[in-house]
């Protein structure tokens, strides 16, 4: 195997707040190599979002503690020094967000704000970043992109922003696109347009993409990889067909029980996850997610499960043995009870 | 079907534009709802669905009696509400309420719980003694699975899936007929999301309520309603019921959605899917003859020329002049 | 764009006009004694006060009398007399003009310069302690009543009383076509004292909004794209947060154009704001009439200005 292109090890971030320490990452390890996809998928609160952020160092603060290590092409982002991760910023990797209007700045014109980001890391005379900046918004599928280089983005609709926050992404040819919720605010058929345009950009441009995300949908179209987060944890990471046919950890099966899908059998009620996650101030002892886990033993409270890789390169955090795991799923995934899932669990069918 | 207790015909709400220097005179207007018309029988779930500004809220705003309809009718009960004021209005309001998308903004945060789920009985003089108010306050929590005790906190100190039981609570707590629920679950985490609807469901069991269900998530919404309509720019495009919109659906636009949900199991669609292309048009200009032919895939010279009624073909009724074929 | 212009100067139009009625109302409907008199001071003979009368068409019904107001205001420039200086009043007005823009634009640059600066610094080094050193000196230049400061800074140092006599000539004004040097040492003082309160609330302003600002999405964005933290402050943050600063300086500053009445008294100079104050206290009634119609008229007039400039600094403002 190559060296990946972005490599995060026991990756922490906290903030003293003043309720207390706010544990957002307890220590994440993920790769990705040069132009493959990573989804990552959590709650609110599971910490999926800070990660993305502290990669580009847009957590650090004076509240801020990061811990850990994520080796880009050769050096540390986490230790950086400021103006090194700055030139990282932008150029090697790049990020979209959310939100696309409140992301871009309702001051400026589009193009100047692509312009701006061109010319951030170079000396572009401004007539060709002008130039540049076109051809990014015909990139990504503006149409009229000469004339659309003067509007404001309040001029825009919400599926154009989006485009245009990609197209200032990709000014520099980034080697990794982090996109954090990037159609969550969006309208399914505008979300299924940027999708598209993501996973066509990822492999016309070689250009790895890290996808945030809280919706499994979204993820079983992007990404390749998965991994599934839990208040600050990854719990289970696997390649995207194994993580819905086959999935390891109780809070995965948790998740695929809870959505409602758009094909099968409708009348089935839904299997919600029972209560809610735990605190991040004071971490409850053992597996964070024993409290809400049906199949939670009595050792599940007081050890901490490591995040173990199997013989096919997947991982998962849970201390219940990974056989009886995989033969629990086939059961619940045709709609049986978890009473049932729970005798095969714990061995006694 | 038995008789509609809910009756919408050919309802209208347009937001008015105005310019002017000084005195500002109408030029044009949002059609933001621009005659829709549907029955809803007891105890059924509607779904309304649609792209951002189809008008499914404004709908929504309009049976609760929180806008005014341009114009149209809406029958409940065999009453006429459309123009109904002061006590008609307010006696109306009892039977009809709403569940607001933001658990965060929807709850007044300087009011503690309790006060909030018993407002609406204060505000209709009922149980005017302060123990049989607070008794039925706490049966309303326990009913909506919140804990009786924590009566006294304020909404802050709850999780974003205990504040919209909160406000299921609070609107349920007159015992109303009909229930409004303008995207109750997304702004709520999945694991949290399914708690929600299936206390929808169970309350609509045990209370025999019929719900108006609006949710930009087709999955969500096939999984709670009887029947859905399909909203594009202020008018409906289908309504059919549950099984035949999902599996055989007769408007290109009701295709298009369908395609373009993503499917949390990897490989369904293989990208082969036709992707609805562009925005949807502004409201205030929309497309002549049939509003969608600009971003449809079927549209000949007689969509961008004449208008296509709602005409029933089987379960569904479509408005389109090429209806897809089962 | 055009048609916003429009929209805000038609506005305008009828707010003077607004407010000139009501200007009149105050002047000659409310007061119950005989208005000649009122009008003609202190020491006037009997004849005066009837030529005055006639003059002014006194004796006529009230609309005749707002009609000839207003033809006096729009066709002659005519505000009244002040029969205690004996000069029109538009004349006496003008003359004192230069000296309240010194006093008024110069104190603006003054404040808006060391206000925004200060602002900015303490946004952006938040909590530490040249932001909380600041802040608090901020709120007691914000807490102090000009005149007291005025009076602190002429025993301070000015040349005749002043303990350290840096500054030669406060006290005595000089308008700047005479003497510019003079003009300036005069004029130091008074700058200081009048920028000092309003440069605190500038700062305290720019530094909340700053703040808010900071944290908005476009800034994390800005950040993302590699940008340095300098262009990220000045041309993203500062660039948004800028706005409420732009309102209250227009609206400041047009405010005291009409006077700065305590400032023009304490430092003896001979601005509107002291002609407003002698006409008070000499129940000049023309005269008073004039300065608060001049006064009404810089501040709706700063308003245009403002929201002009508003327009322009924000696009969405321009686009209804």
């Amino acid at each position: 195997m190559s060296t990946p292109l972005l490599q995060v090890e026991n990756l922490s971030v906290s903030f003293n707040t003043e309720d207390g320490v706010v544990k957002a990452v307890d220590g994440v390890s993920w790769s990705i190599e040069a132009g493959q996809s990573l989804g990552i998928v959590g709650e609110s609160g599971s910490g999926k979002t800070v990660g993305g952020l502290t990669l580009l160092g847009l957590t650090r603060s004076g509240r801020t503690t990061v811990s850990g290590r994520a080796m880009f092409e050769g050096s540390d982002l986490v230790s950086m020094g400021d103006a090194s991760l700055r030139a990282v910023r932008g150029k090697g990797i790049a990020m979209i967000f959310q939100d696309p209007l409140s992301s871009l700045h309702p001051f400026y014109r589009v193009g100047d704000q692509i312009i701006e980001a061109i010319q951030a890391h170079s000396q572009t005379p401004k007539k060709v970043a002008r130039a540049r900046a076109a051809e990014l918004l015909a990139l990504v599928g503006i149409p009229d992109p000469k004339a659309r280089l003067d509007a404001y983005p309040h001029e825009f609709s919400g599926g154009m922003r989006q485009r245009a926050m990609i197209a200032m992404a990709l000014s520099n040819e980034p080697r990794l696109l982090i996109a954090d919720e990037p159609t969550t605010a969006l309208d399914v058929t505008v979300q299924a347009q940027i999708l598209e345009l993501l996973d066509r950009l990822r492999r016309e441009l070689q250009m790895a993409l890290v996808i945030i995300t809280h919706d499994l949908g979204v993820v079983a179209e992007t990404a390749e990889q998965v991994a599934v987060m839990y208040a600050g944890r990854i719990v289970e990471q696997s390649p995207v067909n194994e993580l819905f046919s086959q999935p390891m950890h109780p809070y995965t099966w948790g998740l695929l029980r809870s959505i409602p899908k758009l094909t099968g059998p409708r009348d089935e009620a839904l299997l919600p996850i029972p209560g809610r996650p735990p605190s991040l101030i004071s971490r409850p002892k053992g597996c964070a997610f024993a409290e809400r886990c049906a199949y939670a033993e009595d050792a599940c409270r007081l050890t901490d499960p490591l995040l173990a890789t199997t013989a096919d390169g997947r991982r998962s955090a849970c201390l219940i043995p990974h056989e009886r795991r995989m033969a629990a799923w086939p059961a619940l995934a045709a709609g049986g009870t978890e009473a049932d899932a729970l005798k095969v669990v714990r061995g006694t069918k | 079907m038995s008789e509609p207790v809910l009756k919408v015909r050919d309802l209208v709400k347009h937001f008015p534009i105005t310019r002017g220097v000084v005195l500002q005179r109408e030029v044009g207007a949002v059609r933001a709802v621009d005659g829709v018309s549907f029955d809803v029988a007891q105890g059924e779930t509607l779904g309304l669905v649609g792209e951002t500004g189809c008008g499914k809220s404004t709908t929504a705003r309009m049976l609760a009696r929180l806008i005014d309809p341009t114009s149209g009718e809406i029958e409940f009960d065999g009453e006429n509400l459309s123009g109904i004021k002061g006590r008609a209005l307010k006696e109306a309001r009892r039977q009809i309420q709403m569940v607001f998308q933001d658990p965060y903004s929807s709850l007044n945060p300087r009011k503690r719980v309790g006060s909030i789920i018993e407002e609406p009985l204060r505000i209709h003089g009922l149980l005017s003694e302060g123990d049989a108010r607070r008794k039925r306050v706490q049966e309303l929590m326990d009913r909506v699975g919140l804990n009786p005790e924590h009566y006294n906190r304020f909404p802050h100190e709850f999780s974003g899936g205990q504040r919209q039981r909160i406000g299921v609570a609070r609107a349920i707590a007159l015992g109303p007929r009909l229930l409004i629920a303008d995207e109750p679950v997304s702004a709520l985490d999945v694991s949290i999301q399914a708690q929600i609807l299936n206390l929808l469901k169970d309350l609509q069991k045990d209370m025999g309520l019929t719900i108006i269900f609006i949710a930009h998530d087709l999955s969500v919404v096939r999984h709670m309603c009887d029947r859905v309509a399909v909203m594009y720019l202020g008018k409906i495009a289908e309504i059919a019921p549950n099984e035949d919109l999902y599996s055989h659906p007769r408007h290109p636009y009701t295709e298009a959605l369908l395609a373009a949900v993503p499917s949390p199991e990897p490989g369904r669609s293989g990208r082969t899917r036709a992707l609805l292309g562009g925005d949807v048009p502004s409201p205030a200009n929309p497309p002549v003859a049939c509003r969608f032919h600009t971003r449809c895939a079927y549209a000949d010279a007689i969509c961008s020329a004449e208008e296509p009624f709602l005409v029933q073909r089987d379960g569904s009724v479509a408005a389109c002049h090429h209806p897809l074929s089962g | 764009m055009a048609r916003y212009i429009a929209r805000r100067l038609l506005w305008t139009v009828v707010l003077m006009f607004a407010v000139s009625v009501v200007t009149f109302v105050i002047f000659y409907v409310l007061p119950s004694a005989d208005p000649a008199a009122l009008r003609a001071g202190r020491h006037a003979s009997p004849q005066q006060i009837e030529e005055i009368r006639h003059k002014y068409h006194l004796d006529k019904s009230l609309l005749d009398q707002l009609s000839f107001y207003f033809k006096g205001i729009l066709l002659h420039g005519d505000f009244g007399i002040s029969y205690v200086n004996d000069q029109p009043v538009a004349k006496l007005v003008f003359s004192r003009l230069p000296a309240t823009i010194s006093v008024a634009v110069g104190a603006a640059v003054l404040w808006l310069l060391s206000g925004v600066a200060i602002g900015i610094i303490s946004a952006v080094r938040r909590h530490s302690k040249l932001d909380r050193t600041t802040m608090s000196l901020a709120l007691v230049g914000i807490s102090a009543p000009v005149y007291w400061l005025g009076l602190v800074a002429l025993y301070l140092f000015a040349d005749d009383i002043g303990l350290i006599p840096l500054f030669g000539g406060s006290g005595s004004y000089q308008p700047i076509t005479e003497d510019p040097l003079a003009w300036l040492n005069s004029m130091i003082l008074p700058w200081v004292v009048l920028a000092v309160a309003f440069a605190a609330f500038y700062s305290r302003l720019l530094r909340g909004t700053l703040i808010e600002v900071m944290g908005e999405d476009y800034i994390r964005t800005a950040r993302a794209k590699g940008l340095p933290e300098r262009t990220v402050v000045m041309h993203h943050g500062v660039r948004a947060a800028i706005t409420p600063i732009v309102t209250a300086f227009g609206l400041d500053l047009g405010a005291l154009l009409g006077g700065a009445v305590l400032v023009e008294i304490v430092f003896n100079i001979p601005g509107i704001g002291r002609l407003a104050y002698d006409a008070i206290l000499h129940s000049d009634l023309f005269l008073i009439q004039g300065t608060v119609l001049l006064a009404a008229f810089f501040v709706i007039g700063a308003n245009l200005v403002v929201d002009v400039v508003y327009a322009y600094l924000d696009p969405r403002v321009r686009y209804e």
